[in-house]
């Protein structure tokens, strides 16, 4: 059983008169350990799928399976709870909590959990010193640069560690050495068997990745870096 | 971390934040206790005052009536075993346990005397006293400082065709007219006041007294149980409060608390709706923030928790600031709008633990419906919204 599995999923958005299809019967399968980039223009539906594959966005039609969970099918606190212990959230523009230094920005997801203080504190240190970022525990977000925003928003996504990382344009706020360096970050964190989907428009980015899939007008068409022209949409 | 550590970095680091937040409640709390404050001064001082203001106690001579009727017909009543008041049962009453609640004692005796072919009524007093009960009376010359001096009512100066510095014969004694009342409308009109000595003289009952006018403080201790105590000490007398009095006094006391409770009131509501404005606004300022919580997995009670741990915050303080404010607004304000000079005002820690208590319930009740609305905030603000 795949990890992720999409069936026949479409999104349209209504308002008024005027209809938007952002996705249009797509049908995905991600396995355990993929690292899958989304590319493709404004408006062709990446966003659309990012927000669905994390809970966030009820499709119109079709289903979404996260580990053999119709995650659509839970009732709204069972889905936060979902997204709590299978997703990882790496936000467009970081978002980190501006009032919350880093190790707090790292612990924030544990805020809700039984963990102890002592047993929260312990796990985002470690994450912090897998990120280069265990002297700055203490800083305000507005004291770090891009790179190591970006970071601490990487640490705070895993620190559940969960399934599935979804990132939503990582690199979108860096400059290219920095882009770069997360990207390596990426990599070897795939390489340690974490699932990760992006969302990128920068095709360096998606060297990094196993597979890309393409998204226009809505819908998929599949392309491996490695095996070109390859086509897995039913659509 | 926990759900409070949110809210209590938001404040912490957010200091400007608080202060706005804050501030509706601790001008309300702050108006509260300033009222609470002067109403009290002023409620003890115009209870002491309006006790001072009349008497609230009348001692009699105890006697039993006997109504006599024959055949029907009412012949008429007698009074038997008559018991009288004495000069010597003045100091009693200023005796009794709850003795620094006697404010006036006034003693009269009451006698006809007849003066230039009329019946008028003659008024033994201590003028010391007298005047102290009866704050109303309005003297035209001055009140008597000797046993030769009388005053008048105003009708009866009328009757005789008397003024200021006349001579009277009083059953024989010659006694000078010190001054005249201004008209009072009471029994006061009708009679001639005089030394209590002169009238004891003049009506040949050395001694004796009619009746006790007595003015006592109740605010701190019940009229019952003055009353209790001077019948206690004045065995063959009759002592009645007179209620009518007092209900009067009650009567304009709650009037006052009534206002005061209803400005507080108003004053609070509007507090609370401040703070339910600054709360929304707040909550509206913090979309994305809600947004990542929601998408990170909190569930809507998790962020109803922050919202209402904020507003306890806020509450507390609010409520603490509102409180010393108050105490020191009305410590200032009190002996200017009051003109009560050295009023008391102290720290008082019921009224602090109670206004504190109300700015919490106000600041949580002002925030049931942003936090509400917090938590149904679209969690795909905190991405790239279509």
């Amino acid at each position: 059983m795949s990890l992720i599995e999409i069936r026949n999923l479409s999104k349209i958005y209504e308002s008024g008169e005027e209809r938007v299809v952002a996705l249009g019967d797509v049908n995905l399968n991600i396995e355990r350990g993929e690292f899958i980039s989304v590319m493709g223009p404004s408006g062709s539906g990446k966003s659309t799928l990012l927000t669905i594959l994390g809970g966030l966005n009820h499709p119109t039609e079709g289903e979404v399976m996260v580990d053999e969970i119709p995650i659509y099918q839970l009732p709204l606190e069972k889905l936060a709870d979902f997204r709590r212990e299978y997703l990882g959230f790496i936000f467009q523009s970081f978002q980190l909590i501006p009032y919350l230094t880093v190790i707090e920005n790292v612990m924030l997801p544990l805020a809700i959990t039984e963990k102890s203080n002592r047993e929260q504190v312990n796990l985002a240190g470690e994450i912090l010193e897998k990120m280069g970022l265990e002297g700055k525990r203490k800083r305000l977000p507005d004291q770090l640069s891009g790179g190591e925003q970006e970071r601490v928003a990487i640490a705070r996504a895993l620190v559940n560690s969960p399934p599935v990382l979804l990132a939503d344009e990582p690199t979108g706020n860096l400059d290219s050495k920095t882009g770069r360096e997360i990207m390596e970050l990426f990599k070897s964190l795939n390489e340690e068997g974490q699932s990760i989907v992006m969302v990128t428009h920068n095709p360096e980015s998606v060297a990094f990745s196993s597979r890309t899939l393409h998204l226009r007008d809505g819908k998929v068409a599949e392309g491996d870096p490695r095996r070109e022209g390859e086509i897995g949409s039913r659509s | 971390m926990k759900l409070r550590d949110i809210s209590i970095n938001n404040l912490r680091r957010r200091k400007g934040k608080v202060l706005f937040l804050a501030l509706g409640l601790t001008i309300g709390i702050t108006t509260v206790v300033t009222l609470i404050s002067i109403t009290r001064t002023m409620t003890e001082d115009i209870s002491n005052k309006l006790d001072e203001f009349g008497a609230n106690i009348l001692v009699l001579p105890r006697s039993n009536d006997l109504a006599l009727s024959y055949g029907g017909l009412n012949i008429g009543g007698v009074s038997v075993d008559t018991q009288t008041l004495k000069d010597s049962d003045i100091p009693k009453i200023r005796q009794i346990e709850v003795r620094e609640n006697i404010s006036t004692v006034s003693p009269k005796l009451i006698g006809v005397v007849e003066l230039e072919g009329k019946k008028i009524l003659l008024t033994g007093v201590l003028f010391q006293e007298e005047v102290r009960l009866k704050k109303w009376w309005r003297v035209h010359g001055t009140i008597p400082k000797s046993r030769d001096e009388v005053l008048l009512g105003n009708e009866v100066a009328v009757r005789l065709f008397k003024s200021t510095n006349d001579s009277l014969t009083l059953n024989g004694k010659r006694v000078r007219i010190s001054g005249m009342l201004e008209e009072t409308g009471s029994q006061d009109d009708f009679l001639i006041f005089g030394d209590l000595t002169l009238a004891q003289e003049v009506l040949k009952k050395p001694g004796a007294l009619s009746l006790i006018e007595v003015s006592a403080f109740c605010i701190s201790c019940p009229i019952e149980e003055i009353v209790r105590q001077i019948s206690k000490a004045l065995p063959h007398a009759k002592v009645t409060a007179i209620k009518q009095t007092l209900q009067t006094k009650m009567e304009a006391l709650d009037h006052f608390k009534k206002f005061s409770v209803g400005l507080s009131v108003i004053v609070l509501l509007i507090g609370g709706l401040i703070v339910f404005t600054n709360m929304m606004a707040s909550v509206n300022e913090r979309k994305r923030e809600i947004g990542i919580f929601r998408a990170i997995g909190f569930r809507k009670s998790h962020v109803i928790k922050i919202v209402f741990f904020e507003a306890l915050i806020i509450g507390l303080i609010g409520g603490g600031a509102g409180y010393l404010l108050g105490l020191g607004l009305s410590t200032v304000l009190g002996p200017i709008l009051t003109g009560i000079k050295g009023g008391r005002i102290s720290v008082d820690p019921v009224l602090a633990v109670g206004v504190v208590l109300l700015s919490v319930a106000m600041g949580i009740l002002s925030s049931i419906y942003p936090a509400i609305h917090a938590s149904k905030m679209d969690p795909t603000t905190a991405l790239r919204a279509l």
